[in-house]
Parts: C-alpha cells; structure tokens; sequence
C-alpha cells in the first residue's frame, strides 16, 4: 500500500485530528459549540473549518498545491485573520498536519522502504500550502485596511462634492 | 535588529488555549475590537457624568472615587424600575440554548460571547449584592465582587453586543439580551464610560436634530445634489418642501439616507416616489434623525432625543408622520415613543390620501413605515412598475433586527420586493426572519475602528448571503435599515465580493414609471439599464 492509499484510508479521522488542532486555539468552553461542523448556516465557523480542512487534505494527498485550493483555503483562513491571534498563531493549524500524519502512521510505519520518501513530497506540499494560507491571510489584513480607507471616504464623499461645487463657483 | 527566537524556543509554542473558568480569565482588550472612549465634550453637551478624556486600553479609567457605589445603587434602581431586569437577574437556569445563537460568539468563538455569559457578567454581581444565597455562598452560588476588571469586563462585552435578541428567540424563558446589555450600557453611562461612535451623534442629536450633525442648509445642500441626480436619470426636476407647516404628512428618516451611499440612492426613492404620488408633506431640517443613538446609552436620553419628533408634527400641524427605511428607529418608534412622549392626541390615526387605507396598527403613535406603506401602494394598483428595469439583479432580502424580529415586518417588504424586481432569492431559512442574522454593526457599533469585531460579527450573515451568491448568483442584498446600508457592504467586500447593498426604495424608484419621465437609460447609481446595455451590445 502506497502512503497516498493508506493515508486516504485513514482520511476522516485524520481529518478530525486537523480539526481538533485548530479548534483548541479557542477557548475550551467554546470548542462544544464550534464542533457541531454539520450546521451550515448556524455555524458557519465549524462547518467551514471541516470542509476546508477535508479539501486541503485532498490536495496535500494529491502532492500539488495550486491556486485551485483557494476555495478551501479561504474557508478556513478568513475568519482567522479577523479572530484575536497572532499572524503565527492563526494559521499554526495548517502546519500540524504533518505531525498529525506521523502520529497517525506510527514509528514503525514511519521507518517503511519508501515512506520516508512518500512523506518528504507531502511535508514539501504542506509547506507550499503554508506559504499560499501567508499571501491569502496577507490579503485578508489589507483588505480590512482597504476597507476602512473606504468607509472614510464614502463617508465625506458628499462633503467633498460640496467643498468642490463651493470652490468651483469661487 | 530584533531579537529571533531560536528554533528550540519556538518549539515550546502551545497550540491550546489557556482554559481557565470565565470567572478567573481577565478581560484582555484586543485591538479592532472596541471603539474608541467617548469623550468629555460629547458628554458634557448632554450633562453627562464624569466627561474626561479616557482610553479604554489604559489602566485607568479615570473613574469618580464611589463608582462601586454609584453602579449598585445604579443596579437597585433598576431592580425597582424594570420588573423585567429582575426577573432575567432571577430565571436563567443555563441550559445554554442561547449560547451558539449570537453572531459575536460564532464569529469571536469567545465565551463570554455568549449570551448567556454575557448576562452572567452582570448576574454575579447582582447575586453578590442583592441575593442572601451569593453574599453567603460567594462563587460556589455564582456570584463575584465587583471589581474595576469585572467593570472593564462589562464595558469590553457590552459594546460586543447588538441588542439584536437573536439569542430570545431561542430561550425557553423568553430572557431578552438586549434588555440586559441595555441595562448594562445604562449603568456604563452613570459613569462616563460610552464610546465616541455613540456620544458623538447623542450629542449632534441633541444640538442639531440628526446623528451627523447636518445644519438645515447643509440637509437642503445634500438633498439638491441628489435632485440633481435624479433630473439627470429621469429629467424631471423634484421640488420637496421643508418645514413647511399645514403639510399633511411630516416624513422623518435616518440622517444616514442623506449623507453616504448607498443610503442616499434610498433617500432618491423616497423623493421620487412622493413626487410621483403628488404626497402633500415636508421635511423637517430640525426632526433631521428618525434614528436614536440616544437608545444605546440611556432609557432617559432615547426619550430626550426621540422627543423632537412629536414635537416637530405638533408645531407644522401635520395629521400624521411617515418615517423612512430604518431598523432600530422603528422599534424606539413603535415600541418607546408613544409612552415616551406621547399620547400624540393632536394627530390624527394615519390614513393614505393615496389609496384610502387607515393604518389601525399605528392608531396610537400615529407613524407609518414606509414599507407598510408602499405596499399599500401598489396592493391598490397605484404605482406604474416595470421591474424588467431591475433585471441586471438578482436580490436577496436581508431582514433588519429590530424591524423583522424586533417587530415582526416580515411580509410587507417582500411584497414590495416581488413587485419590483423579478428574480428575488431568499437565504437559508435559520438566518432568515425571526432568525435573521445581524449585521454585526448595529446599536451603534458601526465605527471603523472596530472593522475586526464587525466582520467577525457578520460572518454568519455574510456566510448566508455567500451561499446565495454562489449557487443563485445572487449580486444585491437588500434591507430597510440605514445601519444595514452603510455596514453591509463592507460586510460584503471583505466576505462576498460581487454582491452590493441596497435599500428598498432604490428598487422601487428604479422600477416606477414616473409620469412625463424622459426615456431612462440608466439605474440611479448611473448604471446603464438591462434593456439599453443588451441595445449596446448589439450594436
């Protein structure tokens, strides 16, 4: 059995080991309600933390990091980068997976002929993944930024509009 | 250069957060999740206590020596006062029915979000203070000292709070959460601890007539750009009078419509629908705020605010009042005013000159919501519509708290919705109606300093609006609130890119047929209209 095959195998409660490790960056009175990961519209932040995660691992499976991943990696980068972590502490989660996937495999497994090199190629995709959830969590922030820019000068638009007609008729 | 930590340091990060009881996490002030602190001109123009100038992250408050005093006897008044803020002291059981409800919690995955918790703030000092079980038990009965981090606690979650009331509708006991944190902003205000975004428009309110501070002729300014606007669309030339007495109907909006977009595409609705209709009613540059920030600081000041509305009809003489698309105006309107400053025994119970209706649900306060009054309109076939003119949308309707679930305006907007644009889409149902999700920004929380909590707090109706977008090709979220206008579509931006806001009567003046209009080839916005892009395209 390749990696790949044992890996997708072992998919769903690999998956949930994800979930877990991002979950408990919250508080834990708060981690019960998050779980609920079924209730799409009543709680958007575990549903699309799960089906994020389900995708990303996908991908990783699939060893190819691209801009097709971007769905999913919004899912679960978004609402971070508003949430109260640090830039590091918002997306650690992505990067335990390759932990998690050790966990999961065991030493001995670990030691297998051709394993080793199986699992360089997905430690190599998990890091491209980092580096894709850093630009989108960088979009993310300046977009906040972007939009208070916005707010303000929608906000004296009009008084704008007027300074000019007053200028203009000087 | 700063110092790096090494690899075996960074090694020792734990993934986990810190999990102690609620009781024993001081509150940390996060940035981008708060507003500013107000400051003392604001409050002084009001005769506020305690005007200094204060930030909320300092250590100190600069608070008068008995505020513990000043905030228990705040409390037993209050107990005395509102049967209802004693029973909600008394009844919650913590079934947590309500705790996954609110849409800080969902967004913040804080606990003290949730509304329960939110409550339980204030709940452990009322136990502590006025129960014998909490002064004898202490913590083991759930009560707690007041303290200046319990105060810094109230003020943080309190303004993280919209008073939405999305969470009652959940609650076996019906507890209301917006009379909670009402109270508990009222008790904040006994010590001078508002925010900015609240006690500055209080204050414009009180000295002007409107939240932004707009003098008369800077609203007569504002309204003629839009005039100008509108000949430019539809080339006719709109004259509205203001302050004129002996009009029949006095029309109070949010000063919001007047000022930003998309609020003032709005407001050109309502001017155009009224010139259509040959309305016989004014404005008012002195009743310039049907809105009343007033509400988010103090039952007393809701009440000195709103008071210049009955005040204004008596002095025109008009017969009854027409208020414009706003969401927490209509419930201070509906559920405060009438026992606030009424009875308004001097107008007369509301009846459309247009189509005959009297509107028996507002024989008392005699105000009617544009909505309800619309719908009238064209229930009585008596607008010309062509929603073929809104056909480069596709709408979703955003149901405002304190309208829909405040006070159950559920069909009438969507009946003038379904007349004039012909492809509305509806979203999920547990965020829709009675169920509806807030905005995120409302009671006052719309600044722009604290952009992180708004669109965390939006998150779930932003989610909601995502799914019609993306598998209806949804691209305008409509709604009848000012706050809705102006926070929705930076809700959209950083969540939805490609859906934009609008309030109901944008639609409805893009779709009415005006009598002698010239052959319109674009929206208000400027936009050209379906028929005349697909002329293009053809040519």
């Amino acid at each position: 059995m390749t990696l790949k095959e044992e890996l997708k195998e072992k998919k769903s409660a690999i998956v949930q080991k994800w979930i877990d490790a991002a979950l408990a960056s919250y508080h834990k009175d708060a981690q019960g309600a998050l779980r609920q990961t079924k209730a799409q519209f009543t709680n958007p932040a575990g549903f699309n933390l799960a089906q994020g995660l389900d995708g990303l691992f996908d991908a990783l499976l699939e060893g190819v990091i691209t801009d097709s991943v971007a769905t999913f990696l919004d899912m679960t980068v978004r609402l971070r980068a508003v949430q109260d972590f640090a830039p590091s502490e918002a997306l650690a989660f992505l990067i335990r997976i390759k932990q998690i996937v050790r966990d999961e495999l065991g030493r001995e497994r670990l030691d297998a002929p051709g394993v080793r090199t199986d699992l360089a190629a997905f430690d190599a995709a998990a890091d491209d993944l980092m580096l894709y959830a850093f630009d989108l969590y960088m979009q993310c922030r300046e977009k906040i930024y972007d939009i208070k820019a916005q707010e303000a000068r929608s906000q004296t638009y009009r008084l704008l509009q007027k300074a000019q007609s007053i200028a203009d008729k000087e | 250069m700063s110092k790096l930590p090494k690899p075996a340091e960074l090694a020792k990060v734990s993934y986990n957060n810190p999990a102690t009881d609620w009781m024993d996490t001081p509150v940390e002030f996060k940035p981008g999740m708060y507003c500013h602190g107000s400051k003392p001109k604001s409050l002084e123009i009001v005769g506020f206590p305690n005007p200094r100038d204060w930030r909320p992250a300092d250590a100190d408050w600069k608070l008068p020596e008995n505020w513990k005093e000043i905030l228990i006897e705040g409390i037993a008044d209050r107990l005395k006062k509102y049967r209802s803020f004693r029973l909600f002291m008394d009844i919650c059981v913590r079934c947590g029915a309500c705790a996954d409800k609110c849409h800080f919690f969902i967004g913040t995955g804080d606990p003290k979000n949730m509304p329960v918790l939110r409550a339980e703030l204030i709940r452990s000092v009322y136990r502590k203070e006025f129960t014998t079980a909490g002064k004898i038990l202490g913590r083991m009965a759930g009560a707690r000292d007041l303290t200046l981090d319990v105060l810094k606690e109230w003020w943080y979650y309190f303004y993280q709070c919209t008073e939405c009331r999305r969470c009652s509708v959940f609650c076996p006991y019906g507890i209301d959460q917006a009379e909670i944190t009402i109270i508990g902003r009222e008790l904040l205000n006994l010590l001078g601890l508002n925010i900015e975004w609240i006690a500055g428009p209080v204050s414009n309110c009180y000295m002007k007539g409107n939240h932004l501070g707009l003098e008369p002729h800077t609203i007569v300014g504002n309204l003629e750009y839009m005039l100008d606007d509108i000949e430019t669309v539809t080339g006719k030339r709109i004259k509205p009078s203001f302050n004129r007495k002996g009009a029949e109907i006095l029309f109070v909006t949010p000063s919001g419509d007047l000022f930003a977009d998309p609020g003032t595409y709005t407001c050109m609705g309502y001017l155009m629908l009224f010139e259509e209709l040959g309305l016989d009613y004014t404005w008012s540059t002195y009743a310039s705020e049907g809105g009343n920030f007033g509400f988010f600081t103090s039952n007393e000041m809701g009440k000195r605010l709103n008071s210049k509305i009955y005040a204004e009809a008596k002095r025109l003489g008009v017969k009854w009042i027409l208020g414009g698309e706003c969401g927490h105006m209509w419930r201070v309107l509906s559920q405060y005013m009438d026992t606030w400053n009424g009875p308004a025994d001097f107008l007369e119970v509301p009846k459309s000159p247009i189509t005959g209706t009297v509107f028996e649900n507002a024989k008392s306060m005699k105000m009617v919501h544009i909505a309800e009054f619309t719908a009238d309109l064209i229930k009585n076939n008596k607008l010309k519509l062509d929603p073929k003119r809104n056909d480069h949308l596709t709408v979703t309707w955003h149901d405002s708290c304190n309208v829909s679930r405040g006070m159950g305006m559920l069909e009438e907007p969507r009946y003038v919705l379904r007349n004039v644009v012909n492809n509305f889409v509806e979203m999920p149902e547990d965020t829709i109606r009675e169920k509806t999700f807030c905005c995120g920004s409302g009671t006052g929380l719309n600044a722009s300093e604290d952009m992180e909590l708004r669109m965390k707090g939006g998150f779930p109706r932003a989610n909601a609006a995502k799914f019609v977008h993306e598998h209806y090709g949804v691209n305008m979220l409509a709604n009848v609130c000012a706050i809705d206008r102006a926070t929705l579509k930076p809700l959209m931006d950083y969540w939805v890119p490609g859906v934009n806001v609008c309030g109901l009567h944008e639609l409805v003046a893009n779709a009415m047929i005006m009598k002698g209009e010239k052959e319109r080839t674009t929206d208000l916005r400027g936009e050209p209209l379906p028929n005349v892009q697909a002329k293009e395209e053809k040519a």
